[in-house]
C-alpha cells in the first residue's frame, strides 16, 4: 500500500450507483482478457448523466472520448457512493480507469466490500462535506498513515476517517491475501 | 442477553451463542447463489486463488440462476452462460439451473423460493443485491461481490459485520389498494436510500403477517434500495406452509426476543396510507400518486424479483380484465413457473395470459430482461425520453437503458391503471 496518494480530483454528488459507475449492458465483458478489460476503463463512470460529471462545473467527462484511462485518480463524492446493485464491476472499472482512491461522506455496504475485499481502490470516508468544497481538477495528496487529505491546488487540509477494522485488508492488498497471512483459507 | 432474530440466525452460523451488534463474525454459510453476470468473475477468482483444480467447498450448496442476459443475441452474454455451463460441469454442481433446457428458471430470487432453497434460520449469499429478498423466509439472505463469493466457494465462510436491526411494524388490515410495494416505498420515502446502511430492516404487524409469501418478498426485496444489509420477516404458518409444500429439508424458526435491542423502531397503520410511487431518479423520492396523478407515460412495464410474482400479475389482471393499455406494456415473468402460472390462474373465469393479451400487453419470456437495461436487443428496455411506470426496484439514472428516462416505481396495480390511461393513475380509479 502506497504511503502518499496523489492526483487529480473528480467530483460527483450523492448516490452514485453502481448503475452510474458501469452500465449494466456493459457487465458482460470478460475480467480476466486483458483486451476486453480495457473496455471496463472506457465506460468507467459512463452512466453519470453529463451535467452531474466533474463538479461543480459538470460536463467533464471521467474518461476523454477514445481513451481507456482517465486523467483524474482521486474520486471525491457526497454520501451513499455505490449505492445500488453488487457489481464488483463497479470498483474494478474505476480501478481499470487508474483511480486509486475515493473520498465519499458514506459508501453502500456491497461497494465499500468490494473495493476493499477485492483490493481495487481504497474507499475513505470523511465527516467534510468534501465534494463541496473541492472542485475537479484540484490536485489532491491523501497521507495514508496521517489519514488526512491535502488539497494542493487551494492549500487546504482536511481529516479523513480512519479505515478502521478494514486497514489490515486493505494493507494486505485484498481479502485472499489478508486470509493467506492469517490463516483463514482452510476449507470446512 | 436478548437478541434480535437477525442475531440468533448469525449466533447459529457462527456456532456462538450470542453475537453483538457491531462485531464481525466468521459465518458459515448454507447456501451460495450466483448467476450469469457475476458468476463467471467469480469463477476466474477462485480458480486464480484456489488453484486452477481446486474444487469448490459443497457443491450441493452452490445454486447457479441464469437470469439476467438469456434472451439476447449479444456474443459476450452467450459466452457468460457457456462459462456458467462449464464450471457446472467441472465441480458437478447440481443446482445449476441451465438456459435452453427445462432446468432454466428465470429470476433467481424468485426460482430460490420455489425450488425450496429458502430456509428458514439459514444464511444465504448470492451475487446480487437483491439477495435481501430471501429475508421473507425468516433467514439472513445478503448481496456480495465477486471476490467475497469466491472466497465463500473455497471455503464456506465470509467475515460480516453482525448488523443492528431497525423495525418496521405495520398494523391494521391492508386495503385492497394498498399492497407490499406501497408499504416499501412509504418507508424508503421516510429512511430514504441511505437510511439502513449496513443494518437489518426487520418487517412485522398484523398487515405483513396477512401477507402471502410473494408480496412479503417484496419489502424484503427492496430493503436494499434503503442500503440495508438484509431484510427480514420472522417465519410464520404461511411460511411453513410454503417452505414444506417444496422440499423436505430442515430449518429452524427463530423469532426476535421481545426486549432485544433496535436501532429504531417505525410503526405505521397501513388504513391511512395510500399508494404512491418513487419518482425519477431515486426509490426514496416518494409521492402519492394522486399527487402527481396526470403525467404522462409512454411505457408501463410489470416484471422482475419485486414485481413480476404470480400475486403481482393477479393484482394486475384485476384493473386490466376488459381494458386496453395506452401505451406500450411488458409484461414479465420472473419466472417459468410464473408464466406456465399465468395460464393456469384464472381471474373471474379469464386466464391472467389471455386478460393481458386482450388488453393489447406483450408477454415476455421469464427474466431480468429491462429491469436493469441489459444489452441493446433486450425487451421493454427504455430508450430516449421515456417515461416508465415500472414494478421494478431500482430507477437511478439509466438504470432501465436510457440515461435520459425517466423511471417511476410503483405497485402492479398502479402500473395497470396507469398503462391503461398512459398518465400516473391511482388505481382506486379501477377498483
Amino acid at each position: 500500500m502506497e504511503s502518499i496518494i496523489q492526483g487529480k480530483a473528480y467530483v460527483l454528488g450523492k448516490n452514485i450507483d453502481t448503475d452510474q459507475i458501469i452500465p449494466a449492458e456493459h457487465l458482460v465483458y470478460s475480467l480476466s482478457d486483458p483486451e476486453e478489460v480495457k473496455l471496463y476503463g472506457k465506460y468507467a463512470l459512463s452512466g453519470v448523466p453529463p451535467a452531474e460529471g466533474g463538479l461543480p462545473k459538470g460536463n467533464i467527462p471521467f474518461i476523454r472520448d477514445g481513451s481507456f484511462s482517465s486523467e483524474f485518480t482521486i474520486i471525491v463524492a457526497g454520501p451513499n457512493f455505490g449505492c445500488g446493485s453488487s457489481r464488483e464491476h463497479a470498483p474494478f472499472a474505476l480501478q481499470v480507469a487508474g483511480a486509486k482512491a475515493i473520498v465519499a461522506e458514506s459508501y453502500a455496504r456491497i461497494f465499500f466490500r468490494n473495493c476493499v475485499d477485492g483490493g481495487f481502490v481504497i474507499p475513505y470516508e470523511t465527516q467534510e462535506h468534501l465534494n463541496e468544497l473541492i472542485e475537479t481538477g484540484d490536485e489532491l495528496k491523501i497521507d495514508v498513515e496521517k489519514n488526512t487529505i491535502e488539497n494542493l491546488t487551494r492549500k487546504v487540509t482536511y481529516n479523513l476517517n480512519p479505515l478502521g477494522d478494514v486497514l489490515s485488508i486493505v494493507e494486505a492488498g485484498g481479502i485472499f491475501s489478508y486470509a493467506r497471512q492469517n490463516n483463514l483459507m482452510a476449507q470446512g | 442477553m436478548q437478541q434480535t432474530i437477525t442475531q440468533k440466525i448469525l449466533s447459529r452460523a457462527a456456532n456462538r451463542r450470542f453475537v453483538e451488534a457491531g462485531e464481525s463474525v466468521w459465518l458459515n454459510v448454507d447456501v451460495l447463489l450466483t448467476h450469469d453476470v457475476c458468476g463467471p468473475p467469480t469463477f476466474d477468482i477462485f480458480k486464480q486463488e484456489f488453484g486452477a483444480g481446486a474444487k469448490v467447498w459443497d457443491p450441493k450448496k452452490i445454486v447457479v440462476l441464469p437470469d439476467h442476459y438469456i434472451f439476447t443475441a449479444n456474443e459476450h452474454a452467450h459466452r457468460n452462460i457457456d462459462l456458467l455451463r462449464q464450471f457446472a460441469k467441472e465441480q458437478q454442481l447440481e443446482h445449476y439451473y441451465d438456459v435452453g433446457t427445462e432446468r432454466y428458471r428465470g429470476v433467481c430470487h424468485v426460482a430460490l423460493a420455489e425450488e425450496g432453497f429458502n430456509l428458514p434460520g439459514t444464511v444465504l449469499f448470492g451475487t446480487d443485491s437483491h439477495t435481501c429478498t430471501s429475508g421473507a423466509f425468516g433467514m439472513f439472505g445478503s448481496g456480495i461481490g465477486n471476490t467475497d463469493a469466491a472466497f465463500i466457494l473455497g471455503t464456506g465462510k465470509l467475515w460480516e459485520k453482525v448488523p443492528e436491526s431497525m423495525k418496521f411494524t405495520f398494523d391494521g388490515q391492508m386495503p385492497e389498494y394498498l399492497t407490499a410495494k406501497d408499504l416499501i416505498l412509504q418507508i424508503l420515502g421516510d429512511i430514504t436510500t441511505d437510511g439502513a446502511t449496513y443494518r437489518a430492516m426487520e418487517f412485522d404487524g398484523e398487515a405483513v403477517y396477512s401477507l402471502p409469501i410473494e408480496e412479503r418478498m417484496t419489502l424484503t426485496n427492496m430493503a436494499i434500495e434503503a442500503g440495508g444489509m438484509s431484510g427480514i420477516i420472522a417465519a410464520d404458518a404461511i411460511t411453513e406452509a410454503y417452505v414444506k409444500a417444496r422440499t423436505s429439508a430442515p430449518y429452524e424458526v427463530f423469532q426476535s426476543d421481545l426486549d432485544a435491542k433496535y436501532h429504531s423502531k417505525y410503526r405505521y397503520d397501513v388504513r391511512k396510507l395510500e399508494p404512491v410511487v418513487a419518482q425519477p431518479h431515486s426509490p426514496d423520492n416518494r409521492a402519492t400518486v394522486r399527487s402527481v396523478q396526470g403525467t404522462k407515460i409512454t411505457k408501463s412495464y410489470i416484471g422482475s424479483c419485486t414485481g413480476g410474482k404470480l400475486t403481482d400479475f393477479v393484482m394486475a389482471a384485476r384493473i386490466l380484465k376488459g381494458k386496453q393499455v395506452a401505451v406500450t406494456t411488458n409484461i414479465v415473468p420472473a419466472t417459468v413457473k410464473v408464466a406456465r402460472d399465468l395460464e393456469s390462474t384464472q381471474f373471474e373465469g379469464q386466464s391472467l395470459r389471455q386478460i393481458f393479451l386482450d388488453a393489447g400487453c406483450s408477454i415476455a419470456l421469464p427474466s431480468c430482461a429491462a429491469c436493469l437495461g441489459g444489452p441493446a436487443d433486450t425487451v421493454g428496455r427504455s430508450v430516449d425520453n421515456d417515461v416508465v411506470v415500472s414494478t421494478t426496484n431500482r430507477n437511478f439514472p439509466g438504470r432501465m437503458g436510457s440515461k435520459h428516462a425517466g423511471v417511476y416505481l410503483a405497485s402492479p396495480l398502479t402500473a395497470a391503471a396507469s398503462a391503461i390511461t398512459g398518465k400516473l393513475t391511482d388505481p382506486r380509479d379501477f377498483l
